[in-house]
C-alpha cells in the first residue's frame, strides 16, 4: 500500500539511461525521479544532453538502455498511456505561424481527442490564466517570442497533463517575459500539483523550493534540493555549485 | 483509446492540411500553373509532332491535350506528394513535426492520417484542374469524374506514401533538391503520361520496360481509365501493392527503435 502510494506520486521516474549519438555517449546512466507537486530544473551547459534527454522521455528517440516511466507507465511499451499524462514545451517553436491561436490550440485538442465543448472551455481557461484569450484570433506570427511562449505553454496544459516538460523555455525572451512565464509555471506546481521538468541554464529561474538535477557530459553529476547541493559542494550559492560540478572533462 | 479519439485526431489533421492549403494562395496557384503550363502550352506544341492510335480506354482519334490530360492529374499529385514529403521534412526541422509525434496515438495512424490530409488536398486540386481543363474541350461524362475519384484516391495515397518514405529518409531540408532530380523528374518522364508505351518501345525497348514497370505509370493508367468508366485491373493491383509497400517501409522509417529516425538519432 505504501509502495503503491510512494509510485504514484512519482510523475516521471528515469532509470539507468543511456544513449549514444554514432557511438559517442551522449547520456550515460542517468536516474533520477521527479514527484507530483514538484518544480524540479534539470541545469546543464549546453550540450550537456538535456534535448535528448526530453527526446527520449517523448519517445522522440529510443533507447536500448535504461528505463523511463511516467506516472508508472513505461514509455517504451505502454507509449500512449505514459504521453497521455505528458504536456511538453519544446526548445523550438512548434506553433503553426500560418493558423491563429485559437486553430493551433484546437489542433492540439484534437490531436487528444478532445470534443470541441470541452476543447474550447480549456483553450478558454488556459488562455485567460495567461492573459491572451483577447489574442485567440490573432495569428501565431503576429505574436512576440514571449507570447508565443505563453501559447505553447497553454496548449500543453490543455489536455491536463501530470507533467509538464519544459526545454529552455524563455531562451531568447526578454526579462519581464521570462518572469511571467517561471511565475506561472511555479504557480500551476503549488496551486494544480502539477509535475514539472524544467531544463535551463539560467540559475535566476530556479526557486528556493525546487528540486535540481545538475547534468553536465551526459552523467548525472548532483540531485537534490538546492541546500543539499550547496552542502554537498560546499558553495555559498548555485552559480558557484553549478561552476564547480560542471568543471572539468569527464574522465 | 476509443474509436471518437481517433475521429477526432484524424480529422484534426485533415482539416488542418486543408485549412492551410486555402490560406496558402500561391501554393495553391502553383499547383494549378504547373499542369495548365503542361495543357496548354507543351501539349498545344506537341499536337502536332505527336500522333496517337487508337489504343484502349480511348475509342478513337483523340488529341494529345487529351492524352495528357490524366498524367497531368497524376502529376498534380505527384508534385503534392513531394510537397508533402518537404512539408514533412521542414516541420521536423522547424520542431513543429514534434507535437505531432508526441501525441498519444499511435505513429502508424498519425502517418496514415497525415497521408490523407495530402491526398484531400491533392484531389481538390484535381478537380480544379479538370474544371479548368472542362472550358478547353477537355471532358468526360459526368460518371467519368466520379469514377475517376477513388482512382485518384488511391493513386494519391501511393504516391503520398512514397512522399512519406522519402521524408523520412531526408535528413536535411537541402537534400530535397536530389528528391527533384532523382524521384520526381524521373518519375514523370519515364512513364505513359506524357507518351504510350508503344510509342517508347519505338525509340527503346529498355524505357518501355522501365515505364511499364514505374508506378506512377500505372497509377496515371488507372486514372486514364477510370476517367472513361473503365477499371484496369493490373494497374489498381500493381498501385495498390505499391502503396502498401511504400506505406510499411515509410511506418517503418519514422519508428523510433527501428527505422531512419534512429539512425538519425542514435543508440
Amino acid at each position: 500500500m505504501r509502495e503503491h502510494s510512494l509510485k504514484s506520486l512519482e510523475a516521471l521516474s528515469v532509470d539507468s539511461l543511456g544513449f549514444s549519438y554514432a557511438g559517442k555517449k551522449a547520456l550515460d546512466n542517468v536516474s533520477f525521479k521527479v514527484n507530483q507537486s514538484e518544480c524540479t530544473v534539470l541545469l546543464g551547459p549546453n550540450g550537456a544532453g538535456k534535448s535528448t534527454l526530453f527526446s527520449l522521455i517523448t519517445r522522440l528517440y529510443d533507447s536500448r538502455e535504461g528505463k523511463i516511466q511516467l506516472c508508472g507507465y513505461d514509455v517504451k511499451t505502454q507509449t500512449q498511456q505514459a504521453l497521455q499524462r505528458l504536456g511538453v514545451v519544446f526548445q523550438q517553436t512548434t506553433l503553426d505561424m500560418d493558423l491563429t491561436v485559437m486553430q493551433n490550440l484546437r489542433y492540439h485538442t484534437a490531436l487528444h481527442g478532445i470534443g470541441r465543448k470541452q476543447a474550447d472551455q480549456h483553450i478558454q481557461q488556459e488562455l485567460e490564466r495567461l492573459e491572451m484569450y483577447d489574442r485567440r484570433s490573432e495569428k501565431v506570427r503576429q505574436l512576440n517570442g514571449g507570447h508565443r511562449r505563453r501559447v505553447e505553454i497553454a496548449r500543453a496544459l490543455l489536455h491536463q497533463p501530470s507533467l509538464l516538460l519544459l526545454d529552455e523555455p524563455t531562451v531568447g525572451l526578454d526579462i519581464p517575459s521570462r518572469q511571467s512565464i517561471v511565475q506561472h509555471v511555479h504557480r500551476l506546481v503549488s496551486e494544480q500539483g502539477l509535475a514539472v521538468l524544467w531544463a535551463t541554464h539560467l540559475m535566476d529561474e530556479i526557486y528556493p523550493q525546487d528540486q535540481v538535477i545538475v547534468l553536465h557530459q551526459g552523467q548525472v553529476r548532483q540531485t537534490g534540493c538546492i541546500e543539499e547541493i550547496l552542502k554537498t559542494t560546499q558553495t555559498s550559492n548555485i552559480d558557484d555549485a553549478f561552476k564547480q560540478l560542471t568543471q572539468g572533462a569527464k574522465q | 483509446m476509443n474509436l471518437i479519439h481517433y475521429w477526432r485526431a484524424m480529422w484534426g489533421i485533415v482539416g488542418r492540411e486543408l485549412w492551410r492549403f486555402i490560406r496558402q494562395r500561391e501554393r495553391f496557384i502553383s499547383a494549378l500553373v504547373r499542369p495548365l503550363i503542361w495543357l496548354f502550352i507543351f501539349a498545344a506544341g506537341f499536337r502536332a509532332a505527336l500522333g496517337l492510335a487508337i489504343t484502349p480506354p480511348y475509342e478513337t482519334y483523340i488529341l494529345y491535350e487529351v492524352y495528357i490530360t490524366p498524367g497531368l492529374m497524376g502529376m498534380i499529385q505527384l508534385f503534392n506528394g513531394m510537397q508533402s514529403s518537404l512539408a514533412m521534412v521542414y516541420d521536423r526541422e522547424m520542431g513543429s513535426m514534434r507535437i505531432l509525434m508526441v501525441c498519444p496515438l499511435p505513429r502508424w495512424f498519425l502517418l496514415v492520417s497525415k497521408l490523407f490530409a495530402g491526398v484531400a488536398v491533392s484531389i481538390c486540386q484535381v478537380y480544379v484542374f479538370l474544371a479548368i481543363a472542362w472550358f478547353y474541350d477537355i471532358e468526360t461524362s459526368w460518371q467519368g469524374y466520379l469514377w475517376v475519384l477513388p482512382a485518384l484516391i488511391l493513386s494519391g495515397l501511393m504516391l503520398g506514401a512514397l512522399g512519406l518514405l522519402l521524408s523520412s529518409f531526408i535528413k536535411q531540408l537541402e537534400n530535397f533538391a536530389g528528391v527533384m532530380n532523382f524521384v520526381i523528374f524521373p518519375m514523370f518522364f519515364m512513364s505513359t503520361a506524357l507518351y504510350p508505351l508503344w510509342k517508347m518501345k519505338e525509340s527503346s525497348e529498355l524505357l518501355e520496360t522501365l515505364a511499364f514497370y514505374n508506378p506512377f505509370s500505372q497509377a496515371v493508367e488507372l486514372i486514364r481509365f477510370a476517367f472513361y468508366q473503365q477499371f484496369n485491373e493490373t494497374a489498381f493491383f500493381y498501385t495498390l501493392i505499391a502503396f502498401v509497400l511504400f506505406m510499411s517501409a515509410a511506418i517503418l522509417g519514422y519508428t523510433p527503435s527501428k527505422g531512419m529516425m534512429m539512425k538519425k538519432g542514435g543508440r
